[in-house]
């Protein structure tokens, strides 16, 4: 954004984990960490990220409430297959699946969710083609995957994001 | 800070059930490295311990710290928010290295094993 801050979301991010770490919301407390926000957000320049412009606050809580959901669902699935319930074949596999998405915080994020939500695992993205790559725990029908990723992630990610 | 035995008993139910199923949970998903076959199906499962289990047990905390010292304790948040952000990144290298491993064996002939 500006020299001073130029990645305003993680200097908040770093203010409110100093804050969180110490348990304090007094003055001496902001103060430092406002330093060590404005520091650390400098010292993330000479990595030489590409900016981050993220728009839409209401589709990340939307997407967040979903992921949510997903979570406790697939939770559920797999300590079910874990355990042994409901033994019938169960495939694990691969899917392969054609994104448009293509900032690198927007892939990161689906990378966080699609890892984070037990039972589906980020293999590999191919940037040239734009497949992604998953592994699926018990892959009944390899379509629905490729719509579930699409339609309910992707599609938020590309508002959020681009 | 008040000692344990000052906990009232709603919370100390709140955080027993939070706390047992935070652990059930985690159990389960380490349960599953056990039974699951391949090493792909495996990294599936600590994720269970690393999602809905820490979840489980940062709340059980929160509740009972929380009542305890009569001020809301809320930095076991950060263990949750920094688990889901960074497990991605082993899994994601684990499972890269599988696979470079997995190519490279079918690229290249099996060794002759007498030698």
């Amino acid at each position: 954004m500006t020299r001073l801050l130029p990645f305003p979301i993680v200097s908040v991010c770093l203010l409110a984990l100093w804050l969180l770490l110490n348990q304090a919301v007094s003055f001496g407390h902001i103060l430092l960490g406002c330093v060590v926000a404005l520091v650390g957000g400098r010292i993330l320049t000479v990595l030489e990220l590409p900016p981050v412009r993220v728009r839409r606050p209401g589709v990340i809580l939307r997407l967040l409430g979903l992921v949510t959901m997903d979570i406790v669902r697939s939770n559920l699935a797999v300590g079910r297959i874990v355990l042994g319930f409901g033994r019938r074949q169960r495939r694990p596999g691969f899917v392969e699946i054609p994104l448009d998405i293509r900032n690198p915080y927007g892939l990161a994020s689906l990378a966080c969710i699609i890892t984070s939500t037990p039972g589906t695992l980020w293999v590999n993205f191919d940037a040239q083609r734009g497949a992604l790559t998953i592994h699926v725990l018990d892959l009944v029908d390899e379509e629905e995957w490729v719509r579930t990723i699409r339609d309910r992630y992707e599609r938020h990610l590309l508002e959020i994001f681009e | 800070m008040k000692g344990i035995e000052h906990l009232p008993p709603w919370a100390a139910v709140l955080t027993a059930v939070f706390l047992l199923t935070g652990a059930a949970v985690t159990l389960i998903g380490s349960l599953g490295l056990l039974r699951l076959g391949t090493f792909y199906e495996r990294v599936h499962a600590p994720t269970l311990g690393t999602t809905l289990g820490t979840v489980f047990i940062a709340a059980a905390s929160m509740i009972c710290f929380s009542v305890l010292q009569t001020r809301a304790v809320l930095h076991e948040i950060l263990i949750v928010v920094l688990g889901i952000v960074t497990t991605p990144i082993a899994l994601t290298i684990l499972v890269g290295a599988a696979r470079f491993r997995d190519t490279a064996e079918r690229a290249q002939p099996a060794e002759p094993q007498d030698k």
